[in-house]
């Protein structure tokens, strides 16, 4: 927001330049957001057809790029139906909180060094703050659809969300701590140099720990398999949206996909380096700076891997995703947090253990080779899948 | 969502449930339960108290049509029993009027008996697995498994023009014959099957870490219960005893194929656990490969016969009944025929179908489980409400 | 054990409750007095020479020409011991036909027990929830007896309209119940 801020002429009144540089940067926000999940449902209907060794859709548009924009049209159009007995105003506030939640996350979203809409000093707690709300209103939408279904799903929900904000939380702090600010902008800056200044890689083998927690727990809060307890298809019909259609299905939707990204963003920022380049020469392209792109690249590819699991993995039972949530997340991250803050402070290990130079630029040729190794394998397979059928 | 409280034994009266207990319906429609099938739940909380299931939503006088067509105009009937895997709805039945009339096929039908009949076993239990997976979350196997059962659809098109619903085994032989080439379509499916869907299956869906914490641990059924509850086939083997009739009592020439006999062996948890069950239908699909493998070399080497020799023109049993059973991918099936002597028309079909009783049994199993396992058990029993129902 | 051993063994057992016995059929069966069978299930589940731990299939069904008329309940058994197969046979009056219940022998004969009562009307002494099963709670009448006629009307509505009524739609008229009109799809109509 300072950006426009400092393009508008000074000659307007202060109020007027803050007003306008704040609806600006709304704007650019707010369609950003509402652009994203067309992108990410095609995405992931594509990945998995593909999984499941099928082909997406493919009739609308080129490829079945329009699907996505058909689907949206038709849940505009569709009916709005409010169940009998329904508490009509939460009904309806539901879904807006929901939706809400996960929007006004992206305020504080750094995509480059100055391509932020305000650098709160509190920015991480407030990500985490606002991220609740959508909780609020996944409750909501459970109790005023009166359906017991809803309801299961809207207990479930509470509780997993609740559980695993815990262990997220914990292991944001050893970020904070390794940083000393809250602020998201800061937490990049402190990454600058390089792969190996990532703290993906600080305190090796303790931060990757910390970010698997991280991600494991983010995919709980965004209700993604194998978390999708209260969305949880063939058990509870839809959950707590069951008794939703049409936009309000819609809103639910967009709030999800929306939310896998804030998520993968915040993972991102405080593990993967933010906006910075793998290695410094890459940051720029002249004078435009690449920051956006390594940002979003990064978040996609979380992204990414988050449908990947989607569709591999079957789901946990209540009692399982809560165990796993306090037996075995929050014990890693209380040790975590603990371990984290005493390495900090020792003067000796403040800026990470001496491997981790060498584990960062190993490790991540290592993944890249890996996963070169696997798309060779998996076309060795469907070539010989071909040469079975054929023979 | 209230009972009804009249008389005729809903039996749970509003003053018997606790301020704590909810009473939830799971169905008629609801994505898990395979068919039309309704469960009264009462839980506390997420713990299952006590559960009753009621059926008969798809119940269609199976056996009073029986009455009133001939004998091979029921095969049809039978078919839409359990439309999951009518081959064997159709064998069990043209058995039985065979036995009743003391008709012999010839090795060569019988063989093509025993093809489809194995084929349409990995048909079934590709669904089986493949949605009990989906119940419990893993979306990605279903469709995989999906892919096979298509490529056997497709043979099945193929011999008798029909994709679901056959009309194939009749009475004293079958319906068509195998097609030029299809000795080398079925080598062919066996192949991908062998090599690519199966260790696939089991690594994406029967090792997975979660499914197995998921299905370990639930709906463990002693052998003895298994047995009161006359549960069959897959349910009863992943309890543990190796009973199988194609072993024990062999019929359609089962006695000269090389196979074994997969019994739930308890790896992860006890023995009897909906894993176990589950499992016993995975393993069996390769068992059966290996069944085809050795009944479509048996076919290669005969030579091409009537399959339509030993039909009757007008099926018209002397007065008798028969009780004649045969192992159908759910389980035993049974048919009791009834005839008069007089007429063409069979004078009592009753069917005994696994799944019936398979589901007499789930009252006892479901009490104590979450909610999540209900569907896990109701898909580990593998039931098809058009058999339960008939 | 053969059959005429089975028999044997039960006869020396239950005496004159064993009324007849049939070997000359593919699958030979012995008749039971109604009342003695619960006791004769229970000792063929108990006895180590029979162990018949497995009841196959619980069947009725319906003889109204017989002399006298009657119905049957057939119980197959079967024991995973000897495998050895067995039948019992039970002849009931038709008409307000009970039978003691082998549900505390097996106890999948709960169900089975339940879908006689349901189809033919037998109802089974003893037995812990003997309500209708496959056909809906209210239904009237039990339908695989040989003397079932459909009826015409069930809860208000007409089941089977007759040729009378399908005339009055083809000539306009509303026929239905309530605010449901039914009109024949391919009703033509002449202007």
């Amino acid at each position: 927001m300072d950006l426009v801020f400092g393009v508008l002429p000074s000659g307007l009144p202060y109020w007027l330049r803050v007003g306008l540089a704040g609806a600006v940067c709304a704007v650019i926000l707010i369609t950003l957001v509402a652009l994203g999940p067309i992108a990410y449902v095609y995405v992931e209907t594509k990945i998995a057809g593909f999984m499941q060794d099928r082909i997406g859709p493919k009739r609308v548009g080129p490829h079945g790029l329009l699907q996505t924009i058909a689907d949206a049209l038709k849940l505009m159009f569709k009916e709005a139906i409010y169940p009998a007995g329904a508490d009509k105003m939460l009904f309806i506030l539901a879904p807006c909180l929901v939706v809400v939640g996960a929007f006004l996350s992206f305020v504080v979203l750094p995509f480059g060094s100055r391509l932020q809409a305000v650098d709160l000093n509190v920015g991480l707690f407030y990500v985490v703050a606002v991220s609740s709300i959508s909780t609020v209103g996944l409750i909501m939408a459970g109790w005023a659809s009166n359906n017991k279904y809803a309801l299961f799903g809207a207990m479930r929900s509470a509780a997993q969300i609740v559980s695993y904000e815990i262990p997220a939380v914990m292991v944001l702090l050893t970020v904070v701590m390794m940083v000393g600010s809250l602020s998201l902008q800061d937490i990049v800056w402190a990454q600058g140099g390089g792969l190996s200044r990532w703290f993906l890689f600080r305190y090796f083998p303790l931060m990757p720990v910390a970010f698997l927690i991280f991600f494991t727990a983010g995919l709980a809060e965004c209700n993604r398999t194998p978390f999708d307890i209260p969305e949880a298809e063939s058990e509870l019909v839809a959950g707590f949206h069951t008794e939703y259609s049409g936009f309000f299905f819609a809103m639910f939707f967009l709030a999800e996909y929306t939310e896998m990204f804030v998520v993968s963003v915040v993972a991102s920022v405080l593990f993967l380096g933010g906006w910075m380049a793998p290695l410094p020469a890459l940051q720029q392209l002249g004078p435009i700076g690449l920051g956006p792109i390594w940002l979003v690249a990064k978040a996609w590819f979380l992204v990414f891997v988050m449908m990947w699991l989607r569709w591999t993995l079957p789901r946990l039972r209540v009692d399982q995703l809560m165990y796993v949530a306090w037996k075995v997340l929050l014990p890693i991250a209380m040790v975590l947090v603990v371990a984290v803050g005493g390495l900090a402070l020792w003067p000796l290990t403040a800026n990470g253990f001496p491997w981790d130079r060498w584990a960062g630029w190993l490790l991540t040729p290592l993944l890249f080779i890996y996963l070169a190794y696997m798309i060779v394998a998996a076309r060795r397979w469907s070539a010989r899948r071909a040469r079975e059928m054929a023979a | 969502m209230s009972t009804d409280l009249q008389g005729g034994g809903y039996g749970w009266r509003v003053d018997d449930i606790d301020t704590d207990e909810m009473i939830l319906n799971m169905g008629p429609q609801h994505p898990s339960t395979h068919g039309v099938l309704r469960i009264e739940l009462r839980t506390d909380g997420e713990i299952v108290r006590a559960a009753r299931p009621h059926i008969g939503y798809l119940h269609r006088c199976f056996e009073k049509h029986a009455e009133s067509v001939d004998y091979p105009g029921v095969i049809p009937y039978t078919d839409r029993m359990d439309y999951v895997a009518s081959m064997g709805n159709s064998l069990g039945y043209a058995l039985a009027v065979e036995k009743l009339m003391g008709i012999e096929v010839s090795p060569y039908v019988q063989t093509i008996r025993v093809i489809m009949a194995e084929l349409q076993r990995i048909a079934s239990h590709c669904i089986a697995v493949g949605t009990y997976g989906m119940d419990i979350g893993a979306f990605t196997p279903f469709l995989h498994l999906l892919r096979d059962r298509e490529k056997i659809l497709d043979l099945f098109e193929w011999t008798c023009g029909a994709r679901l619903l056959y009309n194939y085994n009749w009475v004293g032989g079958v319906s068509h014959d195998v097609p030029d080439g299809f000795v080398k379509a079925c080598r062919q499916f066996l192949r991908e099957f062998d090599a690519v869907t199966y260790p696939e299956m089991i690594d994406l869906l029967i090792k997975n870490k979660i499914f197995i914490k998921r299905t370990a641990n639930i709906g463990v059924c002693a052998p003895e219960l298994a047995v009161s509850y006359d549960l069959t086939g897959p349910n009863l083997r992943g309890s543990g005893p190796p009973r199988d009739l194609r072993r024990d009592e062999p019929y359609i020439g089962y006695e000269n194929y090389e196979f074994d006999v997969v019994v739930g062996e308890g790896r992860f948890g006890p023995r009897g656990s909906c894993f176990d069950r589950n499992w016993v239908r995975a393993l069996e699909m390769k068992e059966s490969a290996k069944i085809l493998h050795q009944a479509v070399d048996r076919i290669e080497k005969m030579e091409r016969a009537d399959v339509h020799e030993k039909v009757p023109k007008r099926v018209k049993p002397a007065k008798g009944e028969v009780y004649a059973r045969s192992e159908a991918p759910r389980g035993q099936l049974g048919y009791y025929i009834v005839a008069d002597g007089t007429g063409v028309n069979p004078y009592r079909v009753k069917v005994k179908s696994p799944c019936f009783t398979a589901m007499s049994i789930f009252h006892v199993l479901a009490r104590g489980m979450m909610i999540a396992d209900i569907i896990a058990l109701i898909g580990s029993l593998d039931v098809v409400l058009g058999e339960i129902d008939r | 054990m053969d059959a005429s051993s089975i028999h044997g063994r039960l006869k020396d057992r239950f005496g004159e409750k064993i009324v007849a016995f049939q070997s000359e059929t593919l699958q030979p069966w012995a008749v039971v007095a109604p009342d003695a069978i619960a006791d004769v299930a229970a000792f063929a589940k108990s006895d180590p020479a029979l162990a018949f731990d497995n009841l196959l299939c619980l069947s009725a069904v319906d003889y109204p020409k017989e002399d006298p008329p009657r119905m049957e309940v057939v119980y197959h058994l079967f024991s995973y011991e000897h495998r050895h197969v067995f039948v019992l046979k039970v002849h009931v009056p038709r008409e307000g036909a009970h039978v003691p219940t082998v549900e505390g022998t097996w106890a999948v004969a709960n169900w089975h027990e339940r879908e006689a009562y349901d189809l033919f009307g037998i109802v089974f002494d003893g037995h812990s929830d003997l309500r209708r099963i496959l056909l809906p709670d209210d239904w009237i009448g039990h339908p695989l007896r040989k003397d079932w006629v459909d009826p015409d009307f069930y809860n208000g509505m007409h089941v089977k309209p007759t040729q009378q009524m399908a005339e009055r739609a083809m000539a306009g008229e509303k026929i239905g119940v309530g605010p449901f009109d039914f009109t024949p799809p391919n009703r033509h109509v002449e202007e």
